[in-house]
């Protein structure tokens, strides 16, 4: 009896793994953002449900799309290199992908499987973290500017950093609650290199930092929706399509505007093949895919970012819909973007840089 | 009560229930704002029942708890009922610390050497990803067993001895005199330990974000995903869902308990007047 019933156990536990490990069927390995991609909810375009219906369409074969999320490109990294998982589509930044590539962990793509390649403007090619264009295929990119409530904010005040160091607008300031944004912001005002490894020019900025901190009311991230929304602070810095989300909900009694100072950091978050995909040609067709023009713009219309795709900002539909207005503030004439880009976005700082830099910041935190 | 203590409770329940409160009312808030109440709508909860993913997310929640908690308790009830025949011998206290390792152990330590060891093994046996469902659920069974083996332990321990070998007396085999004797007498403390279980495996974040394989999400690491954009308030009319069903569950668990009691004691008191 006991034997039978250990035999019976192991069996179950054998037929266990075995079902784990098998399984032949086409699967596509998606890894993004949380709340990145549109995905039905509100009566919207659900990509990857309409991308398998599609497929099978075309191809006469079913594919099943495991959908997963990242909450920071350091979570993906990580889970990623520990090699126990295989994604076959991942959504990375720029300065990740730049990491990712520099060791070995991106495949080239080929483009002929990616003919759609064409609607990207030729301002995101050739950028910094992928300057032969081998590895990627941007999906969205955004810009930080200035939001400020106008009904505190006099008119005649804004237009550059300096807003964010005025002490007319003392406890009403709200700074980014982490080092490279915040000191950024010091760097853009002072017209320093946010990249340089020059240690005195760092000094420089944190002076500056210093000098703003009785102003600031509070170092922030994900809280300053609510402390705009609800008039709590006046001014703060954040990503363009994040200013819509804060407008939307803005109290009665607010009013936010939003304008790009001189020097602004930029971010692109691109689509790649990382070396532990599984099925390389299936993940170059749903990148294929993505940049299409109705995936592409019901994604444009879910994210509230800017697309680098042709056939989303010249799409007549996706421009009424988020009326002139938000396309004039998410698509800024920037003249040339990949100079502007690769002069002020943030790269990788070496160890030890990130190391001095943290120490200035946890003094500005401390003191 | 004195007022004293009645303060003071007042207080530990605010402290406990106010920000649930302020969920609640936040999901039903007509805009997305967590400051700006602008109107009462159901709209989160119309979303909430449109949101594919998320909905995916929650039922695998549940098979996985589902599945980890039967497992565990399988598995507790049997070890708890080895240990408590080994009373006595040397090795049982140490048999009883090491099985509550999983429990005291941090679960970040916990979910980094399962994961470790789950790409050991995978590597060795040549699979190209290690990490799946299964490998998710193993981590779930292996926090969830101590619980059930601390509920069901003392109950053993409270059970007269004399009852299954009177049992055996009079024919029973042992396995029968488990099933019709001890079973019975240890059931609510199994079922105190299922429920820990299931509680435990529904809310862990830690361990399963190490041990998740592709595409299967758990609620808690969709919603840790959503954390670098804005949590949408459709997490909000959910966890107000999950709160309702947690409250209405325990709540048919205490009057069960109740009932339970009640009967016993009336049976107490019949044998006591005999």
């Amino acid at each position: 009896m006991k034997k039978f019933a250990t035999l019976v156990l192991a069996a179950v536990l054998v037929c266990l793994c075995l079902s784990g490990c098998g399984g032949s069927e086409l699967t596509l390995n998606v890894y993004n953002w949380g709340e990145y991609i549109s995905d039905g909810s509100d009566g919207s375009f659900d990509t990857v449900r309409e991308f398998e219906t599609w497929y099978e369409e075309t191809y006469g074969q079913a594919v099943t799309v495991n959908y997963s999320t990242f909450a920071s490109n350091e979570d993906m990294y990580s889970k990623i290199s520990s090699g126990a998982v295989s994604y076959d589509v991942i959504i990375p930044s720029d300065y990740m992908i730049a990491r990712m590539a520099q060791e070995d962990m991106l495949l080239p793509l080929n483009f002929d499987n990616i003919p759609n390649y064409k609607n990207i403007d030729d301002a995101f090619k050739g950028l910094y973290y992928d300057p032969e264009n081998k590895y990627t295929v941007p999906y969205t990119y955004g810009i930080v500017g200035i939001i400020y409530n106008a009904n505190v904010v006099d008119e005649a005040d804004i237009g550059s950093w300096d807003l964010m160091w005025n002490e007319k607008y003392a406890d009403k300031i709200v700074q980014f609650n982490n080092s490279r944004d915040a000191f950024g912001t010091a760097m853009y005002k002072l017209g320093i290199d946010v990249n340089t490894n020059d240690k005195a020019l760092w000094d420089q900025a944190y002076e500056e930092m210093l000098a703003q901190r009785p102003l600031v009311y509070s170092y922030v991230m994900d809280e300053i929706f609510n402390m705009m929304e609800a008039g709590e602070a006046a001014i703060g810095a954040y990503y363009a399509g994040d200013y819509f989300t804060m407008a939307d909900a803005q109290a009665e009694n607010v009013d936010l505007q939003f304008y790009y100072p001189e020097r602004t950091n930029y971010y692109v978050d691109a689509m790649c093949i990382p070396s532990c995909a599984q099925n390389q040609e299936l993940a170059e067709i749903f990148i294929n895919y993505m940049l299409s023009e109705e995936p592409a713009v019901a994604n444009a219309l879910y994210t509230y970012y800017a697309s680098p795709n042709s056939a989303v900002y010249n799409n007549p539909d996706y421009i009424a819909e988020m009326g002139e207005d938000v396309i004039e503030v998410l698509y800024p004439d920037l003249g040339n973007f990949s100079e502007q880009y690769n002069t002020y976005a943030f790269r990788n700082l070496d160890a030890e840089m990130l190391d001095y830099v943290n120490t200035l910041w946890e003094n500005i935190k401390i003191n | 009560m004195k007022i004293g203590s009645k303060i003071y409770t007042t207080i530990v329940f605010a402290f406990l229930f106010a920000p649930i409160v302020v969920m609640l009312i936040y999901s039903f808030n007509d805009s997305k704002s967590l400051s700006v109440f602008s109107g009462f709508s159901m709209r989160w909860y119309k979303e909430l029942l449109n949101d594919r993913n998320t909905l995916e997310s929650v039922k695998n929640t549940l098979i996985l708890a589902f599945s980890a908690t039967a497992i565990s308790t399988v598995m507790g009830t049997a070890a708890a009922v080895g240990i408590e025949k080994l009373r006595g011998k040397w090795y049982c206290r140490t048999l009883k610390t090491v099985t509550d390792i999983p429990m005291t152990n941090p679960d970040i330590i916990t979910g980094i050497s399962l994961m470790l060891m789950f790409v050991f093994v995978g590597r060795l046996v040549g699979a190209r990803t290690s990490l799946s469902f299964w490998t998710m659920l193993i981590a779930h069974v292996t926090f969830c067993l101590p619980y059930v083996i601390l509920q069901v332990l003392p109950k053993l321990q409270q059970m007269d001895k004399a009852l299954p070998e009177a049992a055996m007396d009079l024919g029973c085999t042992p396995l029968r005199a488990f099933f019709k004797v001890e079973l019975p007498e240890i059931l609510p403390g199994i079922i105190t330990g299922a429920i820990m279980a299931f509680t435990m495996s529904l809310d862990d974040f830690v361990i399963s974000y190490f041990t998740t394989g592709n595409g299967f999400e758990t609620l808690p690491i969709r919603i840790y995903g959503m954390t670098k954009k804005t949590v949408t308030p459709k997490m909000y009319a959910l966890a107000t869902l999950i709160f309702f069903t947690t409250m209405s569950l325990l709540i048919v668990r205490n009057l069960v308990d109740n009932d339970q009691r009640r009967e016993k004691k009336e049976k107490k008191d019949i044998y006591a007047i005999k």
